[in-house]
């Protein structure tokens, strides 16, 4: 059992940190991140939990820890160590602990205003300091405090802290959203969740200066690396679905689609429909949906088909209704999708059918299902799907994927695959980095794993950077085809060494536009910006990761040599055909944008 | 509880906390015997021990416990 899935066993946890930091420190393939933990309270073992989360998604952290209780003055103030330190993420553990003018029943509402207003522009101030590192920042807002002088006026009337604490959080919640890199973990939700009582224990708080009770560290150190694992673009992409007692009550191929529990007239209905309404609006955050079920493919469409049935057969890309095992059909899926099967969460109330998952492909999420009634918080309070950046194509995602398929189907019918690939009517557009597009290309850059050559990750600060520096040459691809719009699949960056170097620092397309040639009109694009540079020679380079083997011998591909390969596997290759070189892209109809 | 059964249950926690299987514990143990026993650790076997038992400490109870000894007698104080 993964012992870092919902619900946590928070004393296991915490009593046996130091093994099972010691098994996951075994893990292959860790990215090393260096994290800054800021306090307002005490931070110890928010360091060592935090530790195992961020492990547990593949992420080895270092830590900076700011003084006891000095985050303001840590990063207003920096001594300089801070910036030394160069984080790729900072947290600033604060919490209502950290309030200082609250307001008096004399004041009237111009001092509470100017309390709000004072309060609020410390943390803000300390918050933009932050930012000033130019890398992702996570802070919280404020919990509920533990009394109530008002009893329940607290809430409504301007001298209730309760009323202030909320407003403070009102904004906090709208700096978090007009500031790039600022990223909410909610407190006041967290604390909701667990209950106060236990969350914000006044033990913890008078004897150790924990702002949250041990017990609760766990989950909040959970969400914090849902948020940074979101960030570093691990994320899970898919569902693959259990029907039979996951979706709908009952066994479709005995009871048939009319003996089916859904729909609101049961309580166990009602849970069914609710789950099913949570996993729509999953996919229009763009969450791929998939079946994955022991059945005969007439009976599981039986059952979508109801008239109840929030989701319909439409709303997923893979059907695999039969009688194979279901590891070997996630496996299948990963394939059709161009996925890793790593990216699916798995969901069957069968503990047989999980097992054999977890036993089979051990990077598949496998939530524990027990009754329709928690399988919502089974998915949600795990954070699978932790949504950091939203963009239009996240909500275009699986129409993007179904067009995939018919893609795939039309390809059948050609007898060679270049004919196949002009007859998509394929338009790219090809450009050097911009503003409009720089969330996109930071979002790529931090999620794409597979045709990725050096899986360098890059801040939106850091490719804002990059659009001001002459000696960069970066270059964005989008592709249309007549079956739908990708979006902005490909990027690349590259560098001059000397008057006549260029290396290739990044270069990352979304698999699903693989084998596309888009790859070549990208090439010949470069080609052509170097040849203008009086460019003699390209480099580049491929450093080997667990999930990018697809390209390792990409560039021998496309005419470069390799001329060097190191004992970790690192290869370089060069390219010297500038002068004679012939554009290998024909397929697709090419616009140069800028 | 019986008192070789709340120190048993002791020398566990103290076990599984410091992941060391072998580690012994006297009633003279305590923090600078042990490397990693510091104040943070400190309040980690309290919680642990809190679980275990079904007990809550207050403030009060947890004041100048020096050695696994005072531990041990909070418990069976508290648990008798």
């Amino acid at each position: 059992m993964n012992p870092f899935a919902y619900p946590l066993d928070t004393g296991y946890i915490l009593q046996k940190k130091r093994s099972l930091k010691r098994k996951l420190l075994e893990q292959p393939g860790l990215i090393e991140k260096k994290i800054a933990l800021l306090s307002g309270s005490t931070i110890g073992e928010i360091k060592n939990i935090l530790e195992l989360f961020l492990l547990s998604h593949g992420i080895k952290p270092t830590f900076y820890e700011g003084g006891y209780g000095l985050f303001y003055e840590n990063l207003v103030f920096d001594d300089g160590s801070l910036t030394a330190f160069a984080p790729d993420v900072v947290y600033i553990h604060t919490s209502c602990r950290n309030i200082k003018l609250w307001p008096e029943l004399s004041d009237d509402t111009t001092m509470v205003q100017q309390k709000l207003s004072a309060e609020y522009s410390r943390f803000e101030q300390a918050f933009r300091a932050a930012l000033g590192l130019n890398c992702p920042v996570v802070v919280n807002n404020f919990d509920l405090p533990v009394y109530r002088l008002m009893g329940n006026r607290e809430g409504s009337d301007f001298h209730g802290r309760v009323h202030f604490v909320r407003s403070l959080n009102q904004q906090l919640a709208s700096l978090v959203e007009n500031s790039p890199n600022l990223y909410l973990n909610d407190l006041a939700y967290l604390q909701a969740v667990h209950g106060m009582e236990r969350f914000s224990s006044q033990t913890a708080w008078y004897a150790y200066k924990y702002a949250v009770s041990l017990d609760c560290i766990p989950y909040l150190c959970q969400s914090i690396a849902n948020i940074v694992k979101s960030i570093f673009g691990k994320n899970k992409k898919a569902l693959a679905l259990d029907l039979d007692n996951t979706l709908w009550g009952g066994i479709v191929g005995d009871d048939g689609a009319e003996g089916l529990v859904l729909g609101n007239e049961t309580p166990a209905g009602m849970a069914y429909t609710e789950f099913q309404t949570y996993l729509k609006a999953l996919s229009q955050l763009g969450v791929l949906l998939n079946v994955c079920s022991k059945n005969e493919e007439a009976a599981a469409l039986s059952g979508l088909a109801r008239t109840d049935s929030v989701l319909r057969r439409d709303d997923f890309i893979c059907f695999k209704a039969n009688w194979e095992p279901k590891s070997q059909n996630i496996a299948a899926m990963a394939q059709e999708l161009n996925i890793l099967a790593d990216s699916f969460v798995f969901v069957d109330d069968n503990p047989a059918e999980r097992e054999i998952v977890r036993q089979y492909l051990p990077n598949v999420a496998v939530p524990e299902l027990t009754c329709p009634e928690d399988y919502i918080a089974a998915l949600d309070r795990n954070g699978y799907f932790e949504v950091t950046n939203l963009s239009a194509d996240d909500a275009r995602r699986n129409a993007m994927y179904k067009e995939n398929i018919q893609r795939t189907q039309l390809e059948a019918s050609f007898a060679s695959y270049d004919d196949y690939l002009k007859s998509l009517d394929m338009h790219c557009q090809i450009g050097k980095f911009d503003a409009p597009h720089a969330e996109r290309i930071t979002q790529l850059i931090n999620k794409t794993n597979q045709f990725n050559l050096t899986t360098r990750r890059y801040t939106a600060a850091e490719v804002s950077a990059l659009m001001e520096d002459d000696s960069y040459l970066t270059l964005y691809g989008r592709l249309e085809d007549k079956f739908g719009d990708n979006g902005l699949v490909t990027a690349l960056i590259a560098h001059r060494t000397d008057a006549q170097t260029l290396d290739i620092d990044l270069w990352i397309m979304s698999c699903r536009t693989f084998k596309r040639q888009l790859e070549y009109a990208m090439f010949d694009e470069l080609v052509r910006r170097a040849k203008a540079m009086g460019i003699k020679t390209i480099v580049g380079h491929y450093y080997p990761t667990a999930k990018n083997l697809l390209v390792r011998d990409f560039y021998g591909t496309i005419g470069f040599e390799k001329t060097a390969e190191d004992d970790q596997g690192n290869l370089t290759f060069t390219f010297t055909g500038l002068d004679d070189y012939t554009p290998m892209c024909n397929v697709m109809d090419i616009e140069i944008v800028s | 509880m019986d008192q070789q059964s709340i120190f048993d249950a002791v020398q566990e926690i103290f076990r599984d906390n410091f992941d060391d299987e072998e580690l012994v514990i006297t009633r003279q143990t305590c923090a600078e015997d042990i490397e990693d026993w510091d104040s943070l650790e400190q309040i980690n076997l309290l919680t642990a021990m809190e679980k275990k038992f079904g007990l809550k400490f207050k403030l009060d109870d947890v004041r100048g416990l020096e050695n696994v000894g005072d531990l041990l007698d909070l418990i069976e104080r508290l648990t008798a």
